[in-house]
């Protein structure tokens, strides 16, 4: 018997499975409309490839991949795309996502498709294109794209490949029963991922022991292939990828890292399966099998399902009884969300729909103090101090809360179990950890803003020296020239008077000059000469133009601001326009600022 | 001499106060020169806590003016971007009381980012003038747009825009930006909700 | 059917609050019949007396914080801080004194503080103390064990009578030696006596920790252990005191000198030992939370609650000790934050 090593905490739920293993996987069949959220998994959504009216066949690409941590999107029956828009998705927001909504034909006719006939013929590339072309994302539940998962780098020499049979959250059997029926079929994928990853040491299916049948079907399929079934203690939530790692091999994750940093790939049963039939037979993800148990539901049993069927084709083939239940969960007890409708689609990641009575999962009672009785802090699988990091999360310490390591915490759900007081402890730290990620994103937006902004200063303050640079040499090239015009006497005193009247032209159109400095100071085309007469006319111009007269400028061009404002207002407050407050407000501005222009004009001309 | 000094406690006592004053005050001169602080620290740390969105709604052109008056006396409370949070974040660097946000300089509002409507800009270049952290691109008779990631939704190109084409859009909140609520205060119940906010902690 | 939004886990675990306090309710019941049996029905009548005042303590501090009374006074927390400070007061207390006691517990360190949670200082100790330093004559007469009691033992009407007449006007106790000295003061007062001399001197040393107290630190034991079974707590607070302090008596016994502390045993079985290790030192709001935490709590509770008794003032020093260490618990805390899963040996929540 192998040695397996024990977590900390955990709780011991009661673990309700039996209500749903004893049926036999059965087909949901088709039901009449699927969706298809383009974001089933972790990373960028899926793109559309298909356009409204199209027909699709069963297994046909409907959306690809977008980058790299990304996975396509199959149709998983033969029918017609009848929208491409926003619908309810699985998620506990309850808000809605784009999604590819397909109307079954019925014919459920597949496109062609091959797989390869002999695997370890082809080499990795080729293996993980396939893994990532038939959508593959981890089933268990936060659907990772398998192929990022299993193509680890060269010189990351992987030990140890495990296969999370552990199934640890109360009433979910989906592995279950997949480990009971289709044994074989997991080995041969167990295989093919041995064979993609090839662990130096070993390959270990770990599940927990209150499956004995399926240990017992995956022992037998497992004969002579070198994979070993390990079991251990049932405890939630053993089945954590982290967790399962220190059980089976008394090794950590180190914080914020990846398992094939010390050696270790996990993999999901039902991931295995998929990628088993995706290299063995070419079929892309577009079935799983999920549970609906419950006391809602008269049938608990599992499906085979097809992605995209709304869940209420499911609810429906168990007798779920509205009335009866307390609410609706994707996923477990433990770490499951609450649906917010019905029509909502099986996706990738579901593993379970849960609807029980107000029995089984009562209401939530309102949260009493904390007696800091440490419960939560016994029951915490990583050795976290829940009650301690509730205080900070309600005063929203967030240092404080790093320092006690909240990033660490896997929100198994374990220390809210645990609580006497019934505090949503994982609310509070789902919503501190948003937070902290927010705030750590603002700083490095606030960090390239400052560097954007200071870039900025620094280039206006580099053209303004250049232009003063131009202007003074400018001005020595004119002095020069001009004492050298004294010498020549007469000689140049048309050339004088040309320039004058060029300057006066300049100075009646104030604008263009404007125009022509802020736009560019050195004006193509004009010659050396042209410029530096343009430049000592605009200062003529400038000069000419007294403070007095900018000053009245100013006053007269607020004023038309303001006239032109007053109109705009009017005719907003004649329509009804929302526009009315902010015009209101920005004649108010425009008022104050009309004063204090007036109030500088009258001082400027008291002081002359 | 020296039975002097021993028969006048007075004279000893500042013999005594000289020798120790001489070698500390050295001392205390040399640490000066060594460990002298280049520039201004504490503006420094406060500027790292401003949101850097450049608005000037503070009154000061630009945070860096706004963090060095801070580190000057200036009150905390003057930056509606940042909101309680940046507030928070200085009254803990500079141990002073955390103040309301003065609503003089605007209020906190939802995040935003600039929305130039292309078909209506007319080209001027004014708000590509105004912006503080170039987020916006375009050219003298060309149509511009915001650099959405670049935005820090400050405002200031709203108003030189002649043709009023900007909107400020407020950031939505999708499945992907989602998180959730803190729960609400844990021991108010249905009952006790309206004395809620006077819960004693 | 509503579908609303709720965070997981949507299973809950079998244990709420007021269960807990029931427990501990429920637990300290062999230790009081054996305080009641060998001291009388004053021990019964200041626990009934106690709860009354408590409850309506806590009414009213609810009502003047504006919190709905159902909910907050079915968690029992008022009636474990009665049962608790009643306990370790004297039998036969007058009415006023328990009144004041368990008012300002419940009042002051309890509800000033922000109700159950909040309270940095164990209410009962508090309250426990605050009697102790200006009501000591009060507070340290002790009616004599039924074996050392010199007349007919007081019935349940006279205790009654006594809470609120007071003991001069109740015949019964009338008699002269019907109070005593506890056997831990007795000890801290003796300066010439080997301890066996001092033991077969007085009567109401007992077998090992002094007439009844023996018994009542064994029935409070069991209660204990019965709350450790219920995993209400777990044994590192209670288990590292009681270890440190029969280190500590054992290191200081010298043989049974006249300057002698008193042994391991007596110390174990004497005055609160039992009834401070399980349900004072357990008190999980004022304690330090982590496995390591708890352990260094413990020891130093011991560890001070010997040196109080010995050499302090005060020969019931499990309140200070428990008190002291309150001080303490936020401190503990800081230095023994467990290791998390994944992350290096050793670290400190403030090295970041």
């Amino acid at each position: 018997m192998r040695k397996v090593w024990d977590i900390h905490g955990g709780v011991h739920p009661p673990e309700n499975k039996e209500q749903s293993n004893q049926l036999a996987i059965t087909s949901a069949g088709i039901p009449d409309q699927l969706v298809f959220p383009l974001s089933q998994h972790i990373g960028t959504p899926a793109a559309p490839i298909v356009a409204v009216g199209q027909k699709v066949l069963k297994g046909e690409i409907i959306a690809e991949a977008k980058g790299f941590v990304s996975v396509p999107v199959h149709a998983s029956t033969s029918g017609e795309v009848i929208a491409i828009e926003q619908r309810n998705i699985a998620h506990p927001s309850g808000m809605a996502a784009p999604c590819i909504v397909i109307q079954a034909d019925g014919k459920d006719e597949w496109i062609e498709h091959s797989g390869i006939e002999d695997y370890t013929a082809v080499d990795k590339a080729e293996l993980l294109n396939r893994i990532r072309q038939a959508g593959i994302a981890g089933m268990g539940g936060a659907g990772f794209p398998s192929a990022v998962k299993l193509g680890t780098r060269d010189d990351q020499v992987i030990e140890t490949l495990i296969f999370n049979g552990t199934e640890c959250e109360p009433y979910i059997t989906a592995d279950d029963m997949l480990m009971r029926e289709r044994a074989e079929e997991i080995i041969a994928g167990a295989k093919i991922l041995k064979h993609l990853v090839k662990p130096t040491k070993e390959t270990i299916i770990g599940v927990e022991d209150n499956k004995p049948e399926g240990i017992a079907a995956l022992e037998k399929a497992a004969q002579g292939s070198g994979i070993e079934i390990v079991s251990f203690p049932t405890k939630y939530p053993s089945g954590g990828e982290k967790q399962l790692i220190q059980i089976l091999t008394g090794k950590e994750v180190p914080s914020g890292g990846l398992p094939a940093q010390v050696g270790i790939v996990c993999q999901n049963l039902g991931t295995t399966v998929a990628i088993y039939r995706a290299i063995q037979f070419g079929e892309p993800l577009i079935s799983r099998i999920t549970t609906v148990t419950g006391e809602a539901c008269e049938q608990n049993r599992n499906y085979e399902v097809l992605l995209g069927s709304p869940i209420s084709h499911l609810l429906e083939l168990s007798g779920y009884q509205q009335k009866k239940a307390s609410r609706l969960i994707m996923g477990g007890p433990m770490m499951g969300f609450t649906l917010h409708s019905e029509t909502v689609p099986v996706v990738k990641t579901t593993n379970c729909i849960m609807a029980p009575s107000a029995k089984e999962i009562p209401p939530p009672t309102p949260a009493q103090a904390c007696i800091r009785c440490g419960m939560c802090a016994e029951a915490c699988p990583v050795s976290l101090l829940p009650q301690q990091m509730y205080w900070f999360a309600r005063g929203k310490e967030y240092e404080k809360l790093e320092a006690h390591n909240l990033m660490d915490c896997i929100e198994c759900g374990a220390c809210s179990y645990a609580c006497p007081s019934n505090i949503p402890l994982v609310q509070y730290y789902r919503a501190s950890k948003a937070d902290i990620r927010q705030q750590k994103q603002d700083a490095i937006k606030a960090e390239q803003s400052k560097v954007r902004f200071e870039a900025r200063q620094e280039r206006i303050e580099r053209q303004e020296a250049e232009k003063e640079a131009k202007r003074k040499a400018r001005k020595a090239a004119a002095e020069a020239r001009a004492a050298g015009n004294a010498e020549a006497g007469k000689v140049d005193a048309v050339q004088a008077a040309v320039e004058r009247a060029k300057a006066k032209k300049a100075a009646t159109d104030p604008a263009q000059v404007a125009a022509e400095t802020a736009a560019d100071p050195a004006p193509n085309g004009d010659a050396a000469k042209d410029a530096i007469a343009r430049a000592l006319a605009k200062r003529e111009a400038a000069s000419s133009m007294t403070d007095e007269e900018r000053l009245l400028n100013a006053v007269k061009a607020l004023g038309k601001r303001l006239d032109k404002t007053r109109e705009k207002l009017a005719t907003a407050q004649a329509e009804g326009s929302d526009t009315v407050e902010i015009l209101t407000e920005t004649l108010a501005k425009l008022e104050i600022k009309l004063v204090d222009a007036k109030q500088a004009y009258d001082d400027h001309q008291q002081k002359n | 001499m020296i039975e002097l000094i021993t028969q006048q406690p007075f004279v000893s006592a500042i013999i005594a106060l000289v020798i120790l004053g001489v070698p500390f005050g050295a001392l205390l001169g040399f640490a000066a020169v060594k460990f002298k602080t280049e520039g201004d620290p504490i503006a420094d740390q406060v500027e790292a806590l401003l949101p850097q969105t450049q608005c000037g709604q503070c009154s000061y052109p630009g945070c860096r003016p706004y963090a060095e008056a801070i580190a000057n006396g200036e009150a905390i409370n003057k930056c509606p971007p940042g909101g309680e949070t940046t507030i928070h974040a200085l009254a803990d660097l500079l141990d002073v009381e955390a103040v309301p946000l003065d609503e003089e300089h605007g209020e906190e509002n939802i995040k935003t980012v600039a929305f130039v409507r292309e078909d209506e800009c007319i080209g001027c270049t004014k708000c590509i003038q105004a912006c503080p952290v170039d987020a916006i691109l375009g050219a003298a008779k060309q149509m511009h747009t915001i650099i959405a990631s670049e935005c820090t939704g400050c405002d200031l190109c709203v108003e030189p825009c002649p043709v009023d084409c900007i909107d400020m859009l407020p950031i939505e909140t999708t499945v992907q930006t989602w998180s959730w609520d803190l729960p609400k205060p844990a021991e108010v119940i249905a009952t006790d909700k309206n004395s809620g906010d006077e819960v004693a902690a | 059917m509503a579908l609303f939004k709720v965070t997981s886990p949507h299973a809950t675990g079998p244990l709420n609050t007021a269960r807990v306090m029931q427990l501990v309710l429920l637990a300290t019941i062999p230790g009081v019949l054996a305080l009641n049996w060998h001291f009388g029905w004053g021990v019964l009548v200041n626990i009934v007396f106690a709860s009354g005042v408590a409850l309506a303590a806590e009414a009213l501090a609810l009502t003047l914080r504006k919190r709905p009374l159902g909910f907050y006074l079915g968690d029992y927390s008022a009636l474990v801080t009665a049962v608790l400070l009643a306990v370790a007061m004297p039998a036969y207390s007058p009415w006023w004194l328990i009144a004041v006691g368990v008012g300002f517990a419940i009042l002051i360190a309890k509800h000033l503080y922000g109700g159950m949670g909040y309270n940095p200082f164990n209410p009962a100790m508090v309250g426990y103390v605050v009697l102790l330093i200006s009501f000591p004559v009060e507070m340290t007469t002790w009616a004599a064990p039924r074996q050392a009691f010199s007349g007919e033992m007081p019935g349940l009407a006279d205790a009654i009578s006594v809470l609120f007449a007071g003991r001069e006007a109740i015949a019964a106790f009338a008699v002269d030696g019907i109070t005593m000295a506890t056997p831990l003061d007795i000890l801290k007062q003796n300066n010439s006596l080997l301890i066996e001399d001092l033991w077969q001197q007085s009567p109401v040393f007992g077998q090992w920790g002094g007439l009844g107290w023996e018994w009542a630190n064994l029935g409070f034991l069991a209660g204990g252990l019965f709350l450790l079974s219920q995993r209400i707590f777990t044994w590192h607070a209670p288990i590292s005191m009681l270890a440190s302090l029969t280190l500590i008596s054992a290191l200081f016994y010298d043989g049974g000198s006249s300057a002698s502390g008193g042994s391991p045993l007596f110390h174990l079985l004497s005055g609160a030992t039992m009834f401070g290790a399980f349900f004072i030192v357990t008190d999980p709001v004022t304690s330090a939370v982590s496995v390591m935490g708890k352990i260094i709590y413990g020891a130093l509770i011991g560890v001070l609650l010997y040196l109080i008794r010995v050499w302090g003032n005060y020969p019931d020093a499990i309140a200070f000790a428990v008190l002291l260490m309150n001080f303490a618990a936020p401190l503990v805390d800081y230095y023994t934050q467990p290791r998390t899963y994944g992350h290096e040996p050793a670290h400190k929540s403030g090295d970041e």
